[in-house]
């Protein structure tokens, strides 16, 4: 072997020849050979292609290098999938050019951000992360609000990437500013996979609340209600991007509300269509239950009925 | 040398110093951004966010001081050791100024959000163009001077040379394939999983040709050039050269761990990568007994130990990498500070203590003169390996600690905490980190001192040798 290296020393052209092929080997195998098989082209079959407006919102995502702190895939590993959602799937990226699955998480994941917020919070928490959670140290993105989108960009980048539009979809654009753009994209991150409950096991609709009325609860709910609710509910239960808790209107319907099936909303939350009470929820309300465990639940409900009517 | 002059030392020393200049911005951006992770009002929408300035520090690090070193060390190397000045210095020089042109522009457009996501790649296509153009001109230099070159054999440097630059021309040209929309703007020919497949193949070996065989061109150079002991073991440097330029290809996908990626590519990428620490050692080994041949001597050179703590990282790298791929460790670790924390152990620790030991070699050989202060190479030497230390530490405790409380569930199963409670926690840590940086800045602006006194007193002695 050393003898061989001695001839190839002194013949810099075969030399950088045979280093090439060395290097191609790896290449091939890894890279060029499952390139040209069907396994790394998948696609669901409800995976549609990026309109307009949320292809703006992509654009946005990359030039803010957004993907410097947020992932967008969940990996199947039990508490990721708690705190997450499902996990990601092979067919959800066949239109992401190109992917954005990141490599650090200084901020969560985003793989199932789709549908978990209504716009509004979405709108609020980009202008400001800090009203939200205090220790956040999420940049301001206040700006993309004065910003309007450039249709006619946008109609080219539609064509580079040949997505079907409509001329609707692009008249819709106009007055249409980057966050209403963004915005559109964080609702459309990952909801071709089908979705499952963050958390399977909640209270039952009949069950009652343990903590009822008790005051150390009372002052429990109160620091999780600051913490976790205030945001979308107001300081005081007034109201906001969510609705009224001190109000007798629960889910669109005049009448008090069982502990249980609140308990229920605040675990799961209200995605569209979810059955709830015999209503049908129109989403908004994200779940907590990853994040409360059921005592800490019951300690805010018991919060939620001492502001009831005021 | 009888010939020296003959030598183009002004390009040379052109790259190194512009290498230095871009170094200094990457390295101050970067204290920039940690500041930014604990302190979010030092974000200044739009132009200077976190997220915008974080591409500005890698790029300009990887290619300004990086790359800007890579093409000036390498001239000065191949042209010694072809004992041949370069074929065309006229198109050296024009190199040089096309890389600071490129360099400024690149900034410019990484500020303006100009950005195809992907990581070491982020440029768009204009200035992929030109960064092809670079490559394109330093290849055709260095291959021209080593065909007409007046030593038959090849030394080892050279070898790490020569894959350099056929490896990044392969890897940066498939990686960058786009279709253009307009002048700003492009979209990667690749999708969703492939492309992954694709950036992680290139983002790996980014690392593998530009921050590990350019630089073992350096140290196989410089270490027995600075201490008078020749290398080691010719042959371990043989099959390390070899079995190095194999393996590295077939583990990018150990970024990919636990993502949709087809799980054999993933297993295959594990695999290589464990097996990639045995050719990473043999130039340990190697270093550690060049210099253990002859101790006292090597001891005698102020750059050994810059030189031995490099390699010296450069081994602790290339274990803890491969731990780092193995599935049960990926999944606490990945995606979280702990990787930042490797990263700059091989950046900080390897890349730019033996990078900045062959400009103190480089400098005073080209202005004909000794360096100005051995007591401030010291001191840059040792601020720089506090510094690194502090930053790497306190991202691996950190790092674990994200992973750790993202895990931690109450007894009843449910998660334990919030994710802004887990951002919460790494406040000490990166305001620590931002402290290891400032030292390692003043370890840097020492070294530049050094380095800018050593060729005032050139100039000083040229003139009154005149």
């Amino acid at each position: 072997m050393a003898g061989l290296h001695e001839k190839l020393h002194t013949r810099p052209v075969t030399f950088a020849v045979l280093s090439a092929v060395v290097i191609l080997i790896g290449t091939i195998v890894t890279m060029f050979y499952p390139m040209l098989t069907p396994q790394m082209h998948p696609k669901l079959e409800n995976l549609k292609p990026y309109t307009p407006l949320q292809l703006a919102g992509r654009d946005i995502y990359q030039r803010e290098g957004c993907n410097n702190c947020h992932t967008q895939t969940v990996r199947p590993l039990k508490t990721e999938v708690m705190r997450y959602g499902e996990y990601s799937k092979a067919g959800e990226f066949a239109y992401d050019r190109p992917f954005l699955w990141g490599s650090k998480r200084t901020g969560p994941d985003l793989a199932r951000i789709g549908g978990k917020y209504p716009d509004a919070w979405h709108s609020m928490h980009f202008e400001d992360p800090r009203a939200f959670f205090a220790e956040s140290n999420m940049p301001s993105y206040g700006f993309l609000n004065k910003r309007k989108l450039d249709a006619g960009d946008v109609v080219s980048h539609m064509k580079a990437l040949g997505f079907p539009y409509t001329s609707d979809e692009i008249n819709a654009l106009d007055g249409k500013t980057e966050m209403d753009a963004i915005v559109a994209y964080m609702q459309v991150i990952g909801i071709a996979a089908a979705k499952k409950p963050a958390i399977a096991e909640a209270a039952r609709a009949e069950d009652k609340n343990p903590l009822s009325g008790k005051p150390e609860a009372v002052a429990e709910g109160k620091d999780l209600y600051a913490a976790n609710c205030a945001v979308c509910h107001g300081s005081d239960g007034e109201g906001g991007i969510g609705p009224d808790l001190t109000d007798n209107v629960w889910l669109y319907k005049e009448g008090d509300m069982g502990d249980g099936a609140l308990h229920n909303i605040i675990a799961n939350g209200t995605q569209p269509g979810r059955e709830i009470e015999g209503g049908k929820a129109k989403g908004g309300m994200p779940p907590f239950g990853a994040q409360m465990d059921k005592n800490k639940i019951w300690a805010l409900i018991a919060y939620i009925r001492s502001i009831h009517g005021k | 040398m009888n010939d020296d002059y003959q030598y183009d030392n002004q390009t040379v020393k052109g790259f190194i110093v512009s290498s230095i200049f871009w170094g200094v911005a990457g390295i101050l951006i970067g204290l920039w951004i940690s500041v930014q992770l604990w302190k979010p009002e030092w974000n200044v929408p739009p132009f200077f966010t976190y997220g915008r300035l974080r591409v500005v520090h890698t790029n300009g690090l990887t290619f300004g001081l990086g790359v800007g070193a890579i093409f000036g060390i390498s001239y000065y190397i191949v042209m010694r050791l072809a004992k041949t000045p370069l074929l065309f210095p006229k198109l050296a020089r024009f190199h040089l100024y096309l890389f600071n042109i490129a360099i400024a522009l690149a900034a410019v457009s990484l500020f303006a959000g100009m950005n195809q996501s992907l990581e070491y790649a982020e440029l768009e296509w204009p200035l992929d163009i030109g960064v092809v153009i670079l490559w394109v001109i330093f290849a055709v230099n260095i291959f021209g001077t080593i065909i007409r070159r007046k030593e038959e054999q090849m030394y080892i440097s050279l070898w790490y040379i020569i894959a350099t630059v056929v490896a990044v021309a392969i890897l940066y040209i498939v990686n960058n394939l786009s279709v253009p929309s307009g002048l700003f703007k492009s979209y990667s020919v690749f999708a969703g999983v492939n492309s992954a497949n694709v950036q992680w193949w290139y983002g790996h070996n980014a690392v593998g040709f530009v921050f590990t065989t350019p630089i073992l061109a350096m140290f196989y150079y410089f270490l027995p050039k600075s201490t008078g002991i020749p290398i080691f073991s010719h042959r371990l440097s043989i099959i390390s050269f070899w079995s190095l330029v194999f393996a590295y290809l077939w583990t990018g996908a150990h970024h990919l761990v636990y993502t949709p990626l087809p799980d054999w590519i993933q297993t295959l990428a594990i695999v290589f990568t464990v097996f990639l620490i045995a050719p990473s050692w043999g130039s340990v080994v190697n270093g550690f007994y060049t210099a253990g041949a002859d101790w006292p001597k090597a001891q005698a050179n102020y750059l050994t130990k810059f030189f031995i703590l490099g390699i010296t990282f450069y081994g602790l790298q290339t274990v803890q990498g491969p731990t780092q791929g193995l599935r049960v460790v990926s999944q606490l670790i990945h995606y979280t500070d702990w990787v930042p924390g490797h990263v700059h152990m091989g950046t900080m620790g390897w890349v730019t203590m033996t990078v900045a030991a062959s400009i103190y070699y480089v400098i005073p050989k080209i202005c004909k003169t000794d360096i100005y202060s051995i007591g401030i190479a010291n001191t840059h030497f040792y601020l720089v390996l506090i510094g690194q230390l502090i930053f790497s530490i306190t991202m691996w405790i950190t790092g674990i600690q994200q992973g750790a409380l993202s895990k931690a569930v109450n007894p009843d199963g449910s998660l334990k905490y919030a994710m802004v409670e887990i951002i919460a926690k790494n406040y000490p840590y990166w305001q620590m980190r931002t402290l290891g940086g400032v030292i390692f800045t003043i370890g840097m602006l020492f070294f530049i001192y050094n380095i800018y006194m050593t060729i005032r007193k050139g100039k000083a002695l040229a003139v009154s040798n005149a």
